[in-house]
Protein backbone atom coordinates (compact mmCIF):
# COMPACT_ATOMS: atom_id res chain seq x y z
CA UNK A 1 0.00 0.00 0.00
CA UNK A 2 1.62 3.56 -0.93
CA UNK A 3 0.00 6.29 0.65
CA UNK A 4 -0.36 8.86 -2.39
CA UNK A 5 -0.81 11.88 -0.62
CA UNK A 6 2.68 12.37 0.39
CA UNK A 7 3.70 13.36 -3.51
CA UNK A 8 1.23 16.34 -4.02
CA UNK A 9 2.33 17.96 -0.77
CA UNK A 10 5.22 19.48 -2.16
CA UNK A 11 3.05 20.52 -5.40
CA UNK A 12 0.76 22.38 -3.51
CA UNK A 13 3.05 24.40 -1.86
CA UNK A 14 5.75 24.56 -4.81
CA UNK A 15 4.67 28.57 -4.95
CA UNK A 16 5.25 29.68 -1.10
CA UNK A 17 8.12 31.52 -1.06
CA UNK A 18 8.13 31.70 3.10
CA UNK A 19 6.76 28.89 5.41
CA UNK A 20 6.74 30.25 9.05
CA UNK A 21 5.35 27.32 11.70
CA UNK A 22 4.70 29.28 14.88
CA UNK A 23 5.46 26.54 17.59
CA UNK A 24 5.88 26.40 21.01
CA UNK A 25 6.97 23.39 23.55
CA UNK A 26 4.34 24.47 26.27
CA UNK A 27 0.55 25.35 25.58
CA UNK A 28 -1.30 28.94 26.12
CA UNK A 29 1.79 30.88 25.74
CA UNK A 30 -0.11 33.10 22.77
CA UNK A 31 1.06 30.98 19.51
CA UNK A 32 -2.26 31.46 17.81
CA UNK A 33 -2.53 35.32 18.73
CA UNK A 34 0.92 35.60 17.45
CA UNK A 35 -0.05 33.20 14.56
CA UNK A 36 -3.34 35.51 13.50
CA UNK A 37 -1.85 38.28 14.32
CA UNK A 38 1.33 37.62 11.84
CA UNK A 39 -0.54 36.78 9.54
CA UNK A 40 -3.38 39.75 9.66
CA UNK A 41 -0.53 42.31 10.08
CA UNK A 42 1.72 40.69 6.19
CA UNK A 43 -1.78 40.81 4.88
CA UNK A 44 -2.03 44.71 5.98
CA UNK A 45 1.01 44.99 4.48
CA UNK A 46 -0.07 43.86 1.23
CA UNK A 47 1.88 40.44 1.57
CA UNK A 48 -0.01 37.09 -0.63
CA UNK A 49 -0.62 35.32 2.92
CA UNK A 50 -1.64 31.72 4.09
CA UNK A 51 -2.98 30.56 7.46
CA UNK A 52 -2.93 26.96 8.11
CA UNK A 53 -4.58 26.09 11.51
CA UNK A 54 -2.73 22.49 12.70
CA UNK A 55 -3.90 22.75 15.92
CA UNK A 56 -6.59 20.05 15.49
CA UNK A 57 -7.24 19.45 19.09
CA UNK A 58 -8.61 22.97 19.58
CA UNK A 59 -8.19 25.51 16.73
CA UNK A 60 -8.22 29.20 17.35
CA UNK A 61 -7.60 31.13 14.76
CA UNK A 62 -10.58 31.09 13.51
CA UNK A 63 -12.00 32.62 17.55
CA UNK A 64 -9.09 35.02 17.31
CA UNK A 65 -9.91 36.44 13.44
CA UNK A 66 -13.63 36.22 13.82
CA UNK A 67 -13.65 34.13 10.66
CA UNK A 68 -17.01 32.18 9.69
CA UNK A 69 -16.93 28.12 9.39
CA UNK A 70 -20.39 27.38 8.50
CA UNK A 71 -19.91 27.19 4.99
CA UNK A 72 -17.29 24.63 3.22
CA UNK A 73 -14.41 25.82 1.14
CA UNK A 74 -15.39 25.76 -2.53
CA UNK A 75 -13.97 22.81 -4.51
CA UNK A 76 -11.38 23.15 -7.65
CA UNK A 77 -9.47 20.63 -8.19
CA UNK A 78 -8.67 20.47 -4.78
CA UNK A 79 -10.11 22.75 -1.79
CA UNK A 80 -9.47 26.22 -2.38
CA UNK A 81 -8.88 28.47 1.07
CA UNK A 82 -11.72 31.26 1.65
CA UNK A 83 -9.93 34.64 1.94
CA UNK A 84 -10.71 36.11 5.28
CA UNK A 85 -9.05 39.99 6.22
CA UNK A 86 -6.80 39.46 2.91
CA UNK A 87 -5.82 35.76 4.20
CA UNK A 88 -6.08 32.26 2.68
CA UNK A 89 -7.71 30.49 5.28
CA UNK A 90 -7.57 26.81 6.05
CA UNK A 91 -8.86 24.66 9.54
CA UNK A 92 -10.57 21.61 10.32
CA UNK A 93 -12.92 23.87 11.74
CA UNK A 94 -14.83 24.43 8.11
CA UNK A 95 -15.84 20.24 8.65
CA UNK A 96 -15.74 19.80 12.42
CA UNK A 97 -18.64 22.44 12.70
CA UNK A 98 -16.24 23.10 16.35
CA UNK A 99 -17.29 20.29 18.10
CA UNK A 100 -14.67 17.83 19.87
CA UNK A 101 -12.77 15.25 17.99
CA UNK A 102 -11.31 12.08 19.56
CA UNK A 103 -8.34 11.81 17.19
CA UNK A 104 -5.15 9.22 17.67
CA UNK A 105 -1.46 10.21 16.78
CA UNK A 106 -2.16 8.10 13.27
CA UNK A 107 -5.79 10.38 12.69
CA UNK A 108 -3.43 13.44 13.69
CA UNK A 109 -1.11 12.58 10.57
CA UNK A 110 -3.65 11.57 8.46
CA UNK A 111 -5.62 15.26 8.75
CA UNK A 112 -2.26 16.70 8.56
CA UNK A 113 -1.13 14.62 5.22
CA UNK A 114 -5.20 15.27 4.09
CA UNK A 115 -5.22 19.10 4.60
CA UNK A 116 -1.37 19.57 2.83
CA UNK A 117 -2.91 17.03 -0.29
CA UNK A 118 -6.25 18.65 -1.04
CA UNK A 119 -5.34 22.54 -0.69
CA UNK A 120 -4.88 24.50 -3.39
CA UNK A 121 -2.77 27.63 -1.34
CA UNK A 122 -1.79 28.93 -5.03
CA UNK A 123 1.08 31.64 -4.58
CA UNK A 124 2.13 32.65 -1.55
CA UNK A 125 4.60 35.42 0.14
CA UNK A 126 4.02 33.66 3.33
CA UNK A 127 2.26 30.84 4.88
CA UNK A 128 1.91 30.84 8.72
CA UNK A 129 1.27 27.84 10.36
CA UNK A 130 -0.02 27.41 13.77
CA UNK A 131 1.03 24.47 15.58
CA UNK A 132 -0.50 22.95 18.88
CA UNK A 133 1.77 22.80 21.90
CA UNK A 134 4.83 20.25 22.07
CA UNK A 135 6.47 17.94 19.56
CA UNK A 136 3.54 15.77 18.99
CA UNK A 137 2.11 14.53 16.06
CA UNK A 138 1.95 17.80 14.10
CA UNK A 139 5.09 19.35 14.90
CA UNK A 140 6.73 15.89 13.54
CA UNK A 141 4.37 15.69 10.00
CA UNK A 142 5.27 19.48 9.64
CA UNK A 143 9.25 18.74 9.93
CA UNK A 144 8.99 15.61 8.04
CA UNK A 145 6.30 16.64 5.42
CA UNK A 146 7.19 20.63 4.90
CA UNK A 147 10.11 21.88 3.49
CA UNK A 148 11.85 24.37 4.04
CA UNK A 149 10.12 25.41 6.96
CA UNK A 150 11.05 28.13 9.55
CA UNK A 151 10.08 27.77 13.08
CA UNK A 152 8.87 31.18 14.97
CA UNK A 153 8.88 30.03 18.63
CA UNK A 154 7.04 31.31 21.11
CA UNK A 155 7.49 31.41 25.32
CA UNK A 156 6.47 33.27 28.18
CA UNK A 157 8.65 34.74 30.89
CA UNK A 158 8.04 31.88 32.80
CA UNK A 159 9.86 29.40 33.98
CA UNK A 160 7.99 26.55 33.71
CA UNK A 161 7.17 27.26 29.82
CA UNK A 162 10.95 28.43 29.26
CA UNK A 163 11.37 24.38 30.89
CA UNK A 164 9.42 23.07 27.60
CA UNK A 165 9.90 25.51 25.31
CA UNK A 166 13.57 24.54 25.83
CA UNK A 167 13.25 20.82 24.66
CA UNK A 168 11.64 22.35 21.60
CA UNK A 169 14.43 24.75 20.50
CA UNK A 170 16.93 21.96 21.64
CA UNK A 171 15.19 19.33 19.07
CA UNK A 172 14.90 22.00 16.34
CA UNK A 173 18.64 22.43 16.70
CA UNK A 174 19.79 18.70 17.04
CA UNK A 175 17.86 18.22 13.16
CA UNK A 176 19.50 21.63 11.82
CA UNK A 177 16.46 23.01 11.37
CA UNK A 178 15.72 26.88 10.67
CA UNK A 179 14.70 28.57 13.74
CA UNK A 180 14.05 32.11 12.95
CA UNK A 181 14.16 32.94 17.10
CA UNK A 182 11.97 32.97 20.04
CA UNK A 183 9.59 35.64 20.86
CA UNK A 184 8.97 36.56 24.71
CA UNK A 185 4.78 37.04 24.53
CA UNK A 186 2.61 37.72 27.90
CA UNK A 187 6.21 40.18 28.80
CA UNK A 188 5.75 41.75 32.43
CA UNK A 189 8.53 43.23 34.20
CA UNK A 190 12.40 43.18 32.82
CA UNK A 191 13.80 39.94 33.33
CA UNK A 192 16.15 38.71 30.92
CA UNK A 193 15.88 35.09 31.95
CA UNK A 194 14.26 33.61 28.79
CA UNK A 195 16.86 36.10 26.64
CA UNK A 196 19.85 34.56 28.85
CA UNK A 197 18.45 30.86 27.84
CA UNK A 198 17.98 31.92 24.08
CA UNK A 199 21.00 33.24 23.49
CA UNK A 200 23.37 30.88 25.48
CA UNK A 201 21.72 28.12 22.73
CA UNK A 202 22.69 30.78 19.96
CA UNK A 203 19.53 31.02 18.64
CA UNK A 204 18.14 34.88 18.14
CA UNK A 205 15.67 36.38 20.56
CA UNK A 206 13.60 38.55 18.79
CA UNK A 207 11.71 40.83 21.65
CA UNK A 208 9.07 41.17 23.69
CA UNK A 209 5.30 41.59 23.63
CA UNK A 210 3.85 43.60 26.50
CA UNK A 211 1.02 41.63 28.28
CA UNK A 212 -1.65 43.61 27.06
CA UNK A 213 -4.90 42.60 29.42
CA UNK A 214 -7.20 44.61 27.28
CA UNK A 215 -6.29 41.98 24.20
CA UNK A 216 -8.91 39.81 25.14
CA UNK A 217 -11.85 42.45 23.86
CA UNK A 218 -10.54 43.08 20.48
CA UNK A 219 -10.71 38.93 19.86
CA UNK A 220 -13.08 38.04 16.44
CA UNK A 221 -12.64 42.11 15.35
CA UNK A 222 -9.26 42.08 13.03
CA UNK A 223 -9.79 46.09 12.81
CA UNK A 224 -9.26 46.12 16.55
CA UNK A 225 -6.61 43.33 17.05
CA UNK A 226 -4.37 45.55 14.36
CA UNK A 227 -4.83 48.98 16.57
CA UNK A 228 -3.62 46.70 19.78
CA UNK A 229 -0.22 47.21 21.49
CA UNK A 230 0.41 43.45 20.56
CA UNK A 231 0.54 44.30 16.85
CA UNK A 232 2.68 47.45 17.62
CA UNK A 233 5.34 44.61 19.36
CA UNK A 234 4.86 42.19 16.69
CA UNK A 235 5.65 44.69 13.72
CA UNK A 236 8.78 45.73 15.63
CA UNK A 237 9.85 41.83 16.15
CA UNK A 238 8.47 41.18 12.30
CA UNK A 239 11.00 44.62 11.22
CA UNK A 240 14.22 42.90 12.50
CA UNK A 241 13.25 39.26 11.60
CA UNK A 242 11.45 38.68 8.31
CA UNK B 1 -13.65 18.70 -6.99
CA UNK B 2 -11.13 17.45 -4.69
CA UNK B 3 -11.12 14.15 -6.31
CA UNK B 4 -9.00 15.73 -8.57
CA UNK B 5 -6.43 16.29 -6.37
CA UNK B 6 -6.72 12.75 -5.04
CA UNK B 7 -5.96 11.83 -8.62
CA UNK B 8 -3.51 13.63 -9.32
CA UNK B 9 -1.68 12.28 -6.19
CA UNK B 10 -2.31 8.74 -7.60
CA UNK B 11 -0.88 9.54 -10.75
CA UNK B 12 1.98 11.79 -9.21
CA UNK B 13 2.89 8.75 -7.07
CA UNK B 14 2.75 6.52 -9.90
CA UNK B 15 5.19 8.27 -12.02
CA UNK B 16 7.53 8.24 -9.14
CA UNK B 17 7.68 5.01 -8.72
CA UNK B 18 8.17 4.28 -11.84
CA UNK B 19 11.27 6.37 -12.04
CA UNK B 20 12.34 4.35 -8.49
CA UNK B 21 11.87 1.09 -9.88
CA UNK B 22 12.96 2.02 -13.76
CA UNK B 23 9.96 1.17 -15.19
CA UNK B 24 9.84 1.29 -18.70
CA UNK B 25 6.04 2.23 -18.85
CA UNK B 26 3.40 1.96 -16.52
CA UNK B 27 0.84 -0.35 -17.72
CA UNK B 28 -1.80 -0.92 -14.28
CA UNK B 29 -2.46 1.08 -11.43
CA UNK B 30 -4.51 -0.67 -9.04
CA UNK B 31 -6.38 1.76 -6.33
CA UNK B 32 -7.95 1.11 -3.01
CA UNK B 33 -11.30 3.77 -2.72
CA UNK B 34 -12.12 3.44 1.11
CA UNK B 35 -16.03 3.78 1.56
CA UNK B 36 -15.35 5.99 4.32
CA UNK B 37 -14.31 8.99 2.00
CA UNK B 38 -17.33 8.57 -0.61
CA UNK B 39 -15.18 8.91 -3.35
CA UNK B 40 -17.32 9.59 -6.62
CA UNK B 41 -15.87 6.74 -8.63
CA UNK B 42 -17.04 8.26 -11.78
CA UNK B 43 -15.56 11.82 -11.08
CA UNK B 44 -12.48 10.27 -9.83
CA UNK B 45 -11.97 7.61 -12.90
CA UNK B 46 -12.97 10.95 -15.31
CA UNK B 47 -9.70 13.29 -13.25
CA UNK B 48 -7.43 9.76 -13.65
CA UNK B 49 -8.19 9.87 -17.13
CA UNK B 50 -7.90 13.59 -17.97
CA UNK B 51 -4.86 13.83 -15.80
CA UNK B 52 -3.47 11.10 -18.29
CA UNK B 53 -3.98 12.34 -21.01
CA UNK B 54 -2.37 15.71 -19.67
CA UNK B 55 1.10 14.26 -19.12
CA UNK B 56 0.92 12.20 -22.33
CA UNK B 57 0.38 8.87 -20.34
CA UNK B 58 -2.01 6.29 -22.64
CA UNK B 59 -2.64 2.78 -21.83
CA UNK B 60 -2.71 2.22 -18.58
CA UNK B 61 -5.14 0.30 -17.08
CA UNK B 62 -7.12 1.68 -14.11
CA UNK B 63 -8.27 -1.11 -11.56
CA UNK B 64 -10.49 0.31 -9.03
CA UNK B 65 -12.31 -1.72 -5.89
CA UNK B 66 -13.83 -0.32 -3.15
CA UNK B 67 -13.16 -1.63 0.57
CA UNK B 68 -15.98 -1.44 2.97
CA UNK B 69 -15.13 0.53 6.25
CA UNK B 70 -14.88 -1.07 9.31
CA UNK B 71 -15.00 0.78 12.48
CA UNK B 72 -13.62 -0.83 16.37
CA UNK B 73 -14.66 1.02 19.67
CA UNK B 74 -11.55 1.25 21.71
CA UNK B 75 -13.57 0.91 24.69
CA UNK B 76 -15.82 -1.99 24.40
CA UNK B 77 -14.67 -3.39 21.16
CA UNK B 78 -17.41 -3.33 19.30
CA UNK B 79 -17.14 -3.22 15.86
CA UNK B 80 -19.23 -1.99 13.18
CA UNK B 81 -19.94 -1.02 9.34
CA UNK B 82 -20.16 2.48 8.15
CA UNK B 83 -23.62 4.08 7.89
CA UNK B 84 -24.19 6.86 6.10
CA UNK B 85 -27.78 7.17 6.23
CA UNK B 86 -27.33 7.45 9.87
CA UNK B 87 -25.60 10.92 9.52
CA UNK B 88 -27.15 14.17 8.21
CA UNK B 89 -25.78 15.18 4.75
CA UNK B 90 -23.79 17.90 6.25
CA UNK B 91 -21.27 15.41 8.30
CA UNK B 92 -21.47 12.73 5.59
CA UNK B 93 -19.86 15.69 3.17
CA UNK B 94 -17.73 16.43 6.13
CA UNK B 95 -16.43 12.77 5.99
CA UNK B 96 -16.01 13.11 2.31
CA UNK B 97 -13.56 15.50 2.80
CA UNK B 98 -11.67 14.77 5.58
CA UNK B 99 -12.21 10.82 7.05
CA UNK B 100 -11.21 12.20 10.12
CA UNK B 101 -14.42 13.90 10.84
CA UNK B 102 -15.75 9.99 11.22
CA UNK B 103 -14.27 10.99 15.40
CA UNK B 104 -16.40 13.77 15.61
CA UNK B 105 -19.64 13.21 13.90
CA UNK B 106 -19.98 9.11 14.79
CA UNK B 107 -20.18 7.57 17.84
CA UNK B 108 -19.35 3.89 18.95
CA UNK B 109 -22.82 2.20 18.10
CA UNK B 110 -22.88 -0.23 21.57
CA UNK B 111 -21.38 1.82 24.09
CA UNK B 112 -21.42 6.13 22.55
CA UNK B 113 -17.73 6.13 23.02
CA UNK B 114 -15.67 8.45 20.59
CA UNK B 115 -13.00 6.26 21.04
CA UNK B 116 -12.67 4.28 18.16
CA UNK B 117 -10.32 3.14 15.42
CA UNK B 118 -10.79 3.00 11.44
CA UNK B 119 -10.01 -0.79 11.01
CA UNK B 120 -10.19 -0.67 6.75
CA UNK B 121 -11.90 1.48 4.76
CA UNK B 122 -10.19 4.93 5.08
CA UNK B 123 -9.77 6.52 1.84
CA UNK B 124 -7.46 6.54 -1.29
CA UNK B 125 -4.79 4.38 -1.66
CA UNK B 126 -2.58 2.74 -4.74
CA UNK B 127 -2.10 -1.06 -3.34
CA UNK B 128 -0.13 -2.04 -7.19
CA UNK B 129 1.70 -0.41 -9.74
CA UNK B 130 2.39 -3.00 -12.63
CA UNK B 131 4.91 -2.27 -15.32
CA UNK B 132 7.04 -3.17 -18.07
CA UNK B 133 11.28 -2.80 -16.70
Amino acid sequence: MVDPRLSVIKKRLKDINNIIAVASGKGGVGKSMVSSLLALHLASQDKKVGLLDLDVYGPSTHIILGIPFQKFPEEDRGIIPPVFHGIKFMSIVFYSEDKPGAFRGIDVSNIIRELLAITQWGSLDYLIIDLPPGIGDETLDVINLIQPTEFLIVSTPSKVAMGAVEKLIDLLLELHLPIIGVVENMKIGDSNYVKQIVTSKDVRYLGSIQFVPALEEAIGDSSKLLKTPFIKDLERIIKKSL
Amino acid sequence: MHEWALAESIITTAVEVAEREKLKKIEEIDISLGELQQIEEDIFRFALDEILKSMNLRNIKIVIETENAVFECNKCKHTWNFEKDKLDEAEAEAIHFLPEMAFVHMRCPSCGSPDFTVIKGRGVSITSIKGEK
